[in-house]
């Protein structure tokens, strides 16, 4: 009985084992499960963080001539190198401790114009620069990349080994070269950076709509006659753009530091408008001295850019489960 | 093989051109050089004889084939600021200073953000693993001109830990311009390395290895990490020519003369022959670069030679 029983009865613990061990299993994967569902919400929060940033320094782009404390070109010579409030430094060029003052929140820079103020026009170019080059950038790829994709051949060949002669500089030195040759202002470093980054956009474009176009939903439009304009851009098109949404979003950060990166060098936007690369480059000479005209402008790129990355972690996880890990 | 390695040099070899045809075409963008060597006050006679021998009288297309055949052995015009100097010489001169600071960013990157990344992913959704993605995307963000500054101001200025300024294989000096060029890239790859080890984690092979009682340590590094790695190698590969290209920035913030510093100052001197060498130097190593990265991943991955 003992023996018969026995074997019964270790059968019955083997199985008793399994179950706990498979109902840990499911409790460790319910569990990371919810972990997983943690981080989405995680990555969720950090989204609505980042579009609460993007937000504000959108409304501070708008409305700076509402919301700017004083005119960010004009400078006081004798308020200049002023520290931010809750701070004291040494007033410049003396051993007199001077602290700051609510009438210049963010301080003065070396000519005594107002920092805050200059932060908050700076939003301006920072988000015009940011948000056209890549519009321009991106369309501009997307078209190629349709045209590359759909047709083939000489036109794809054309397209694809250009498009490798432009991959063949990194992204910052082909930006230089160019301005170098034809000068900075606005409109040129838009159009630099556009043309610095429309490669990318084409080649996703290209890789999908050679997988799509064999699809079904493909051959059934052209098969009830869908014309190729609109087989393009009404059908394919909608279902191959999800992965340039994610890599525009993050272009737009990229773009944001390679416009300050070209400001920073003097090949910028240029010196009439306050823009915070710039606003960089000047804090660069007073970094033993004066520590907050460096630090202010670099804090407001950073949190820009971070908001703008934040924002993107959200959109490729609602739009691209298969990217979520990366 | 052979065929693959064959296709792509020839490749290489038509976008090293294309690369000359776009530095030929940026320095026409960039005006007449006759009147940019001779200064705006010099004589239209003076110019006209200047062109003549430069060449620019004759159509563009003259031109251009000649400056291909120039450019191919390394002839750039004369540098304008160093009389007599050839301007791939002194180019050339300044170029193993900014490989020697992309190597050691590249060693930087790739200890720490492996380390980094192994780490998040096997602690996945934990505390570790949140703060370290929140790090990485924070480096991400952070332009590092102004991490150059900030790492100045702190351990230069303040601490007086490291020089802010200078070349020099020691690492006083090049501790911070390093630091300061690796920082976005760290982001990245630990990022990628991260999903990379989730992806394998998962696999059966995986499994088995710990099923059979492996250690976990062998199980990571041993298999799942051999097998994470192959992209990774891309990856890595490829940033160092993003190295190279970002040293322009970091050089210009530590006064690190390679020939990134160069280039820079040579845009704000107008000396334009000795731009398009340093252009076409970076350019020219970015894509020899990425030639070697293809051929060791058809290396490593064979069904990558059949595409």
């Amino acid at each position: 009985m003992n023996a018969e029983s026995g074997q019964p009865a270790t059968t019955t613990q083997t199985r008793a084992a399994q179950r706990a061990d498979l109902t840990l299993a499911t409790i460790k994967e319910r569990r990371s499960n919810r972990r997983r569902a943690l981080q989405m919400l995680w990555h969720n929060r950090l989204g609505s963080i980042g579009a609460l940033i993007l937000i504000l320094v959108a409304i501070a782009a708008v409305f700076a001539p509402f919301l700017a404390p004083a005119d960010p070109n004009h400078g006081e010579i004798v308020a200049r190198l002023q520290c931010p409030m809750l701070t004291s430094c040494p007033r410049f060029g003396t051993d007199q401790t001077i602290h700051g003052s609510s009438k210049h929140i963010l301080g003065t820079d070396q000519l005594g114009r107002d920092i805050l103020s200059r932060i908050i026009y700076g939003a301006r170019i920072s988000l015009i620069v940011g948000l056209t080059a890549v519009a321009i950038g991106a369309g501009f790829g997307t078209i190629l990349g349709l045209i590359s994709g759909y047709y083939g051949r000489w036109a794809d060949s054309l397209i694809m080994r250009v498009g490798d002669i432009f991959l063949a500089f990194p992204f910052f030195l082909l930006a230089i070269a160019i301005v170098a040759a034809v000068g900075g202002g606005l409109f040129n470093v838009i159009v630099v950076l556009a043309v610095a980054s429309w490669v990318p956009y084409a080649r996703l474009i290209r890789g999908s709509v050679l997988s799509s176009k064999a699809q079904e939903y493909v051959i059934a439009a052209r098969a009830i006659g869908v014309r190729d304009m609109g087989l393009l851009l009404k059908h394919i098109l909608p279902n191959v753009i999800t992965p340039v949404i994610v890599y525009a979003t993050f272009g737009v950060a990229a773009a944001i530091i390679a416009e300050a990166g070209l400001s920073f060098l003097g090949l910028g936007v240029g010196s009439t408008v306050s823009d915070w690369g710039a606003m960089l480059a000047d804090g660069r000479q007073y970094v033993g001295t004066a520590w907050w005209l460096a630090t202010i402008p670099g804090v407001a790129i950073m949190l820009t850019v971070l908001s703008i990355n934040m924002i993107g972690d959200w959109i490729r996880d609602a739009l691209d489960p298969h990217l979520r890990n990366i | 093989m052979t065929q693959y390695i064959i296709r792509r040099v020839i490749q290489s070899i038509f976008v090293i051109l294309g690369v000359i045809t776009a530095v030929f075409i940026i320095s026409n963008l960039s005006g007449d050089p006759a009147t940019l060597i001779l200064g705006p006050n010099a004589s239209a006679d003076a110019i006209q004889a200047m062109k003549e021998r430069l060449g620019l009288d004759q159509p563009l297309y003259v031109q251009y084939v000649k400056f291909i055949g120039d450019a191919v052995r390394g002839n750039f015009q004369q540098s304008l600021q160093y009389q007599g100097h050839s301007s791939m010489n002194i180019a050339l001169t300044r170029f193993p200073r900014t490989v020697e600071l992309a190597g050691v960013a590249l060693i930087l990157e790739v200890i720490i953000s492996l380390t980094l990344g192994i780490i998040a992913a096997v602690k996945r959704y934990s505390m570790i693993d949140n703060f370290v993605m929140f790090i990485a995307l924070v480096g991400q963000s952070i332009p590092n001109f102004w991490l150059g500054i900030m790492l100045i101001l702190i351990f230069s200025v303040n601490l007086g830990w490291f020089s802010s300024q200078g070349y020099s294989l020691s690492p006083y000096y090049f501790v911070l311009p390093a630091i300061t060029l690796a920082a976005p890239p760290i982001a990245r790859l630990t990022r990628l390395t991260r999903s990379g080890m989730l992806d394998v984690l998962g696999e059966d092979y995986v499994r088995t290895g710990r099923a059979k009682g492996l250690q976990e340590r062998t199980v990571v590094l041993g298999h799942a990490l051999k097998n994470a790695a192959i992209p990774l190698v891309t990856v890595i590969g490829l940033d160092f020519g993003r190295l190279l290209g970002g040293a322009i920035i970091t050089e210009q913030i530590f006064e690190w003369n390679g020939v990134g510093q160069l280039l820079v100052s040579s845009i704000e001197s107008r000396d334009f022959p000795v731009v398009q060498a340093a252009v076409f130097i970076i350019a020219a190593t970015f894509v020899l670069i990425n030639l070697i990265v293809d051929l060791l991943y058809a290396q490593l991955d064979p069904r990558v030679r059949l595409t």
